[in-house]
């Protein structure tokens, strides 16, 4: 049913489903189409359907089933006639990743490790249940709402300079506190400077292989140096401002009259009360995410610090994996403003965007492609041709392959800890039971996905990461 | 008080979590709901019902009800860093309005007793579905983990 158009990319035909409003396009191997469900694909062809979507619904080379959008998935939508919707976003909104860089050598920090990640498990809190060494006031909640990264490093988590290297400097424009429900605040509270649980993490890792010794020494990268990097997003507020919001666009849907192949793809059409509230909520969710992220990167650096006397720790870069934002795009040779969602996808943009930061110039953004907890994470810089395919886009991991009662079937997390432990990482977790449902032979391997959008041209590969330990919640 | 349930399932998804859940009654498939997701998160044999939580809520269709219900569960998790493992639901229908009066059991999240393998962040509407009749109820959802 899907028709290839070169190599890495399939297009999945207008006729696929009723209701498309253009075809969709899968940029994968034939090797990682193999891996993909049935289910996806439609997925792919439900976002087609929805109002004002530009040029294609897309999945990148991770897609795998998700709801609403598939994981993986990027659609732009046009301000005029087009949509604004929460599954083109999910709950999780803003989950993101960002990679600290030492001055440190791998030799300097290994007799360390355990020590180390045993530290930070403990000083950062994670898994189901944590609650935050941190107590904010409403009014505290509320500024970090609007401020993300900003009002973290303000509050003394940070320097400017970290700022400087998150997409959209930490924080999107638009937010709206008054669009957060009391439900949304009371969940998101406690949990504000936590991990989290699943498949957020907290590396330590080394730089194991060096592709552009240019882009990797703008990055401050070198062959040896450990790294950490942090995967978490909104926590609870996030889930519950998704969750709500959900509902009321549930009623636009109706109100407006948009005919959907997917409840989960509940939108409401881009200027409407209601999409404008939905935005004002999910900035919010978006900022709070930063913020956390940026508390969290102060607190591994104080660790660091006291065990290693290595503080500094700058900021390569910080992306975000779920959100939906207003960018300026070319389409037909004009510049229009897009509603651009990125479900599981990173922004990729290249040198000739003024979004990338001075410090890069000339370069492309970094993008950080987390793997399996086995497997090697990835530092790649975007590339002008993603705004050609991909409305700046590429893949944000390797895409899970297997569900997790599978997992827990096939692998015992103890068993998982000591083949980790074998191969000299360091694993910490609340439970093993977590590591089974990560393990690393559940997700695709994360070289043949980034190969993918390295081939095609829209990032660039610049160094490879892999793991020393790692702290699961 | 004893679980009012019927039974629950999981189905096979790649990603996330997928459950159906039966009932006599509405009411009853609705409680079948909230132990399978729970019991995705933890083995709920693990958590004491020593404290009881009211939850009401009111809603235009059975669908929506049971979408706020479970919702609700997991607001009072994160909010009140608790752990259910008992649940009863009555409901009552209104005209157009359904009515639920729903009791959840459980007692406050202690790390050391309660080995969570994952946590439920929301409930999905992407095949979101309830079904019933004469014959009984059945619910299906899947869960963003």
């Amino acid at each position: 049913m899907l028709n290839k158009v070169e190599d890495n990319v399939y297009e999945v035909p207008q006729g696929y489903q009723k209701g498309m409003r253009v075809p969709g396009r899968i940029f994968i191997s034939d090797d990682l189409l193999d891996m993909v469900e049935p289910g996806t694909i439609e997925q792919v062809a439900n976002v087609a359907t929805l109002p004002g979507i530009v040029k294609y619904s897309m999945a990148m080379p991770d897609a795998h089933l998700g709801y609403g959008f598939p994981i993986g998935g990027v659609a732009a939508f046009r301000e005029e006639g087009g949509v604004i919707s929460p599954g083109g976003v999910g709950f999780d909104i803003n989950c993101g990743v960002r990679l600290l860089r030492s001055e440190l050598d791998v030799g300097t920090v290994r007799p360390l490790i355990s020590d180390l990640i045993e530290t930070l498990f403990r000083e950062i809190p994670s898994g189901v249940g944590a609650t935050s060494r941190l107590h904010v006031s409403d009014r505290e909640l509320t500024d970090a709402f609007l401020g993300g990264s900003g009002w973290a490093v303000e509050q003394g988590f940070g320097t400017r300079k970290d700022v400087e290297h998150c997409e959209e400097q930490g924080c999107l424009k638009g937010a709206d506190p008054a669009q957060v429900s009391l439900k949304a605040r009371k969940r998101g509270r406690p949990q504000f400077g936590t991990l989290g649980s699943g498949n957020h993490f907290l590396e330590i890792q080394r730089v194991s292989e060096i592709y552009d010794s240019e882009a990797a020494k703008r990055f401050g990268l070198f062959l040896g140096q450990v790294t950490v990097m942090i995967h978490c997003g909104s926590r609870g507020a996030g889930h519950q401002i998704c969750t709500d919001h959900l509902g009321v666009l549930s009623g636009a849907v109706r109100k407006y009259g948009i005919e959907l192949p997917d409840k989960q793809l509940a939108c409401a059409p881009i200027g409407t009360p209601e999409a404008k509230n939905y935005f004002g909520a999910m900035a919010c969710a978006a900022n709070y995410a930063w913020a956390n992220r940026q508390i969290i990167s102060h607190w591994t650096r104080e660790v660091f610090g006291k065990l290693l006397g290595e503080g500094e720790m700058p900021l390569v870069y910080d992306v975000a994996h779920n959100v939906a934002k207003v960018e300026e795009h070319q389409v037909d040779g004009k510049r229009e403003r897009l509603y651009v969602h990125r479900k599981g996808a990173t922004r990729s943009f290249g040198p000739s965007r003024p979004e990338v930061p001075a410090s890069y110039s000339g370069i492309g953004q970094p993008l950080l492609i987390p793997g399996s907890m086995g497997t090697p994470s990835y530092v790649l810089c975007g590339q002008d041709r993603a705004l050609e395919l991909t409305f700046g886009s590429a893949c944000h991991g390797s895409g899970r392959i297997m569900s997790r009662t599978q997992a827990k079937k096939t692998f015992r997390g103890t068993d998982i800890k000591k083949a980790l432990q074998d191969e000299g990482i360091k694993v910490v977790a609340t439970e093993p039971a977590i590591l089974a449902e990560e393990a690393p032979g559940v997700y695709k391997p994360s070289r043949q996905v980034v190969d993918v959008v390295h081939n095609l041209g829209i990032a660039r590969k610049v160094a490879q990461l892999v793991p020393l330990g790692v702290s699961k919640g | 008080m004893v679980n009012s349930v019927k039974g629950y399932e999981y189905l096979e998804h790649t990603a996330d979590v997928m459950f159906r859940a039966y009932g006599d009654s509405p009411g009853e498939m609705l409680g079948s709901a909230a132990l399978a997701m729970f019991n995705a998160m933890i083995d709920t044999g693990t958590v004491r019902p020593q404290r009881t939580w009211k939850v009401e809520l009111r809603a235009e269709s059975l669908e929506q009800l049971a979408y706020d219900w479970l919702s609700e569960l997991l607001f009072l998790m994160d909010s009140e860093v608790v752990v259910f493992s008992e649940f009863q639901v009555d409901l009552k229908q209104d005209g157009e309005i359904w009515r639920l009066e729903g009791l959840a059991r459980g007692e406050g999240i202690d790390r050391s007793r309660h080995p969570f393998e994952n946590q439920v962040k929301a409930v999905t509407l992407h095949q979101f579905r309830v079904e019933g009749g004469a014959d009984g109820w059945m619910m299906q959802a899947i869960l963003d983990v």
